[in-house]
């Protein structure tokens, strides 16, 4: 150590320990958690083969009715269907599908797992407490460095990519699920007790619906995380448009980067759209009652 | 009108903070709301309270922000739980229930409205009138007469399909009233229910409520800051200060024989002659032969016209025009004169 600091431990010691127990849990464990992960895989691929099997102009009536189901403007359902269209006008098609299939699953995940865990912190102030730190981290710490267990687990491919994007995407779902709950007006949820509801009623009859705008804001933010997580995914196996973009940068040929790119940036305006419009007009429902 | 016992609390007291147990002893010990929070962080909240709430009557606590009022009627349906005492409603010490029988308790028994109505923003006047009905699970078609016909009983025909945002102050707490009223609770636990309204409409509710109540004989406990609305609406009156209870009686009572200086000075500035019963003031024996009459629940000031025609005393009678005693000019210009 050349700043003189004493060594305390021996730290070779420690490393090698969790080398050796990490390794020893791959080779105990390694098969059982990829079988317990095959029908996560199954529905990934059938996702993507299902979206790349599509013809074109299914996929993009079935985004530009999801647009109007969300916004009930014109404008913004023309403004998706461009985008759709210009996704494909350049070459990118069936890559794009591939990202999309794992952006849903990455974000279904999340949405499924993280919003019990908001649920649950925002009913217990120990689980928050203990749960604050864990997201700091998950969002602070670097990507690769929860990229190798992954990898070392499940050997490259499509179910450590879709992992580590989950656990990178989770969080701002976790966190708006559990602020959303925590803003619902005390008042009305002391009302909902005083007239006999259980804390399920309570829950689902008024701070979940309450709380949904905020909700919503995650799941934003999630599927935009995920969105941005698939290049460094694909260099674990992801596939689709961030593969493009790593093989762009490895053969440096900058049209097909540049293009990957310019697809992953339409998916992210498009489904942004679909998120923020569905989340004003939820708003303004609620803002009848405010 | 001395009814049966229908809420009774025996020595409640309530402290915030992380050891309330520690904190009441020394609060038992002598030490004062300011003192305890100073050298403790407890806050006190109540006090050894002691009350007696008959069955059909209308119970006024009163009291300024930080008396523990609402502190107090929250421990009625057990919003808040007492550091000590009990809460014996109809025989049951409600401090005792599981929490499944705390909900049928509230469900059924207990109803509340609150200062800023509390309605669920994202649901219709109807489906909040009938919100204490479905959380106890009663089917949907059952529940939905029942609540219009709440609806009705408040005078918002018509509006059952308007969310709570779309309607002014005044009709929101009519929805609160009739969300309340819809459990066909015998309490109805009122927490300053009417002090976010502006003065017109609080008035049009006072009366509104005063007609239901004539109607359908609830036991209301009401809470105010309100002197003027305490002495309208309430059969007996509370007085807190500081968690501590002043003063129960009828208003009065209270008007004329304030326990102490704190309640003395509250009442100071009220109208006694519209207030004070005539039978209040009267005093043993009889009347002049030839006097006037006047019935024992009317006000002083209805008696001012006969006695300022030279005539020294009326006579007072009771309920049933039994003598109930004569009431002097003498005695009326003491009672009312400001000490």
């Amino acid at each position: 150590m050349s700043g003189g600091f004493p060594e305390l431990f021996d730290m070779r010691a420690v490393s090698r320990a969790i080398d050796g127990a990490f390794t020893r849990i791959v080779i105990d464990h390694g098969e059982t958690l990829e079988l317990l992960f095959l029908p996560v895989l199954r529905m990934l691929l059938a996702m993507e083969r299902g979206l790349q099997a599509l013809p074109w102009w299914v996929v993009l009536l079935a985004l530009a009715g999801l647009a109007w189901a969300a916004s009930r403007s014109w404008r913004i359902v023309a403004a998706v269907a461009a985008m759709t269209f210009a996704i494909g006008a350049i070459g990118v098609w069936d890559q794009a599908m591939v990202t999309i299939a794992l952006m849903l699953v990455a974000t279904l995940i999340a949405v499924l797992v993280g919003i019990p865990l908001g649920i649950g912190m925002a009913r217990s102030d120990r689980m928050q407490s203990a749960m604050l730190p864990i997201l700091d981290i998950m969002q602070t710490m670097p990507i690769f460095v929860y990229l190798i267990p992954f990898v070392m687990l499940f050997g490259p491919g499509k179910i450590p990519a879709l992992l580590a994007t989950i656990v990178f995407a989770i969080p701002p779902v976790i966190r708006l699920t559990n602020l959303g709950i925590r803003h619902v007006d005390p008042e009305v949820v002391e009302a909902t007790r005083a007239f006999g509801a259980s804390p399920g009623q309570v829950l689902f009859s008024v701070q979940v619906p309450l709380a949904l705008p905020a909700i919503m804001a995650g799941i934003n933010q999630t599927t935009m995380m995920a969105l941005s997580m698939v290049v460094i995914a694909s260099m674990i196996g992801a596939g689709g448009l961030g593969l493009q973009v790593l093989q762009g940068i490895q053969r440096l040929e900058i049209s097909r980067g540049l293009l990957a790119g310019l697809g992953i940036v339409l998916l992210a305006i498009i489904f942004d759209r679909l998120a923020q419009a569905y989340g004003r007009r939820m708003q303004r429902n609620l803002k009848l009652g405010n | 009108m001395a009814g049966p016992i229908e809420i009774r609390v025996e020595k409640v007291s309530k402290i915030f903070g992380p050891d309330p147990k520690l904190a009441l002893q020394r609060v038992r010990e002598g030490e004062g709301k300011a003192a305890l929070l100073e050298r403790t962080g407890h806050v006190l909240g109540l006090h050894d309270i002691s009350l007696d709430i008959e069955r059909g009557e209308t119970f006024v606590i009163m009291g300024l922000s930080g008396s523990g009022k609402s502190t107090l009627i929250r421990h009625f349906n057990r919003l808040i739980e007492p550091t000590a005492g009990r809460i014996v409603v109809e025989g049951v010490d409600i401090t005792t229930l599981a929490p499944r029988a705390l909900r049928s308790f509230r469900r059924e028994k207990a109803s509340m409205v609150f200062q800023r109505f509390a309605l669920l923003p994202h649901k219709t006047v109807l489906e909040n009138v009938i919100y204490g009905l479905r959380v106890g699970g009663m089917p949907k078609q059952q529940a939905r007469e029942r609540g219009m016909a709440q609806i009705e009983l408040v005078g918002l025909d018509g509006y059952d399909g308007h969310y709570p945002g779309q309607l002014s102050g005044g009709m929101q707490q009519r929805v609160g009233l009739a969300r309340a009223l819809a459990t066909d609770a015998d309490i109805l636990l009122m927490d300053e229910a009417f002090s976010a309204l502006d003065p017109l409409i609080r008035h049009d509710m006072q009366l509104q409520l005063k007609e239901i109540q004539a109607r359908l004989a609830k036991t209301i406990v009401f809470i105010t800051h309100d002197l003027d609305e305490a002495l309208l609406l309430g059969d007996h009156i509370a007085i807190l200060k500081d968690g501590l209870l002043r003063q129960v009686g009828t208003g009065s009572e209270i008007l004329m024989q304030p326990a102490d200086d704190y309640v003395a000075r509250f009442v100071r500035d009220v109208n006694r002659a519209r207030i004070v019963t005539c039978g209040a003031l009267a005093e043993p024996g009889a009347a002049p032969a030839g006097a006037a009459e006047i019935a024992a629940d009317r006000p002083v000031e209805e008696a001012f016209a006969a006695l300022s025609q030279g005539e020294e005393a009326v006579a007072v009678r009771g309920e049933e025009g039994e003598a109930a005693g004569v009431l002097t000019r003498r005695r009326v210009l003491q009672a009312l004169s400001r000490s």
